[in-house]
């Protein structure tokens, strides 16, 4: 997790497009300025990163189901929902899987879990549009490939 | 068995909070009702679930910015529910 750059997804462990669900792994570093204000003495990952883990999480799940040709951007959070607390150091297993494949937009679901232990989850819409640009789908492909995005697995689905 | 514009009505009604009773339709759901474009997901997520189809909002948007077509023969409520009736005879036939 380079919070520091908002790129909160290590590794995608296994993205499944005939059954569009994702599983990633995401890990929280110990030391981030963000937990020297959130909170002095008691760190604890913000809620929002949380819901931005699951937000690209459920991109690159999009990403793949549109076989990098949109790029989904987040616009609606519903239902979510912060179990306990996470620290610093927690390594995260976070999973989504898209419910409704819409045109021009999808909706997924997403949650994250420690240990087995269900951490938080949410209902995420999220827009599918053209890329800006051309350079802007090349930093994607990049970071696919930085974090294992599988691209033989665009050929299933 | 209600109509495809009741169930459309009652759609609108829930996801956006505006009164049952000002959804009329020859209402236009972006200029007379005020649904924004996130709203109007929302909406569609809705109508796709409710009525097992997939309305072509991409195709919709990009025939009004080419100017291929208006806002109102696809966001005035009657018409909105014509094109439904006719994605799921679509889908059956």
């Amino acid at each position: 997790m380079r919070l520091e750059y908002f790129q909160l997804i290590d590794r995608i462990s296994d993205l499944d497009l005939r059954n569009k669900t994702v599983r990633v792994e995401a890990q929280i570093p110990q030391e981030s300025t963000i937990f020297e204000g959130h909170f002095p003495g008691h760190p604890l990952m913000p809620g929002v990163l949380l819901i931005e883990t699951m937000a690209q999480t459920s991109g690159w799940l999009i990403i793949g189901n549109v076989k990098f040709e949109r790029m989904p951007f987040l616009a609606a959070v519903k239902e979510a929902k912060f179990r306990t607390f996470v620290t610093p150091g927690t390594k995260l297993d976070v999973t989504a899987q898209i419910i409704h494949d819409g045109s021009g937009y999808a909706i997924t679901k997403a949650a994250i879990k420690v240990d087995g232990k269900a951490i938080c989850d949410a209902e995420l819409t999220l827009r599918v549009m053209p890329f800006p640009d051309a350079s802007f789908r090349t930093q994607m492909e990049e970071t696919g490939r930085r974090i294992g995005f599988p691209m033989e697995a665009l050929a299933d689905g | 068995m209600s109509s495809t514009f009741d169930t459309v009505a009652n759609i609108i009604a829930e996801t956006c909070d505006i009164p049952p009773d000002t959804i009329k339709p020859e209402s236009h759901a972006i200029e007379d009702l005020g649904i924004d474009s996130l709203d109007f997901l929302d909406i569609a997520f809705a109508i796709d679930k409710a009525f097992g189809i997939k309305l072509p909002l991409e195709q919709w948007t990009q025939e009004v910015n080419d100017g291929k077509a208006t806002t109102e023969q696809y966001f005035v409520l009657q018409n909105l529910s014509n094109r439904i009736d006719n994605l799921v005879a679509a889908k059956g036939a």
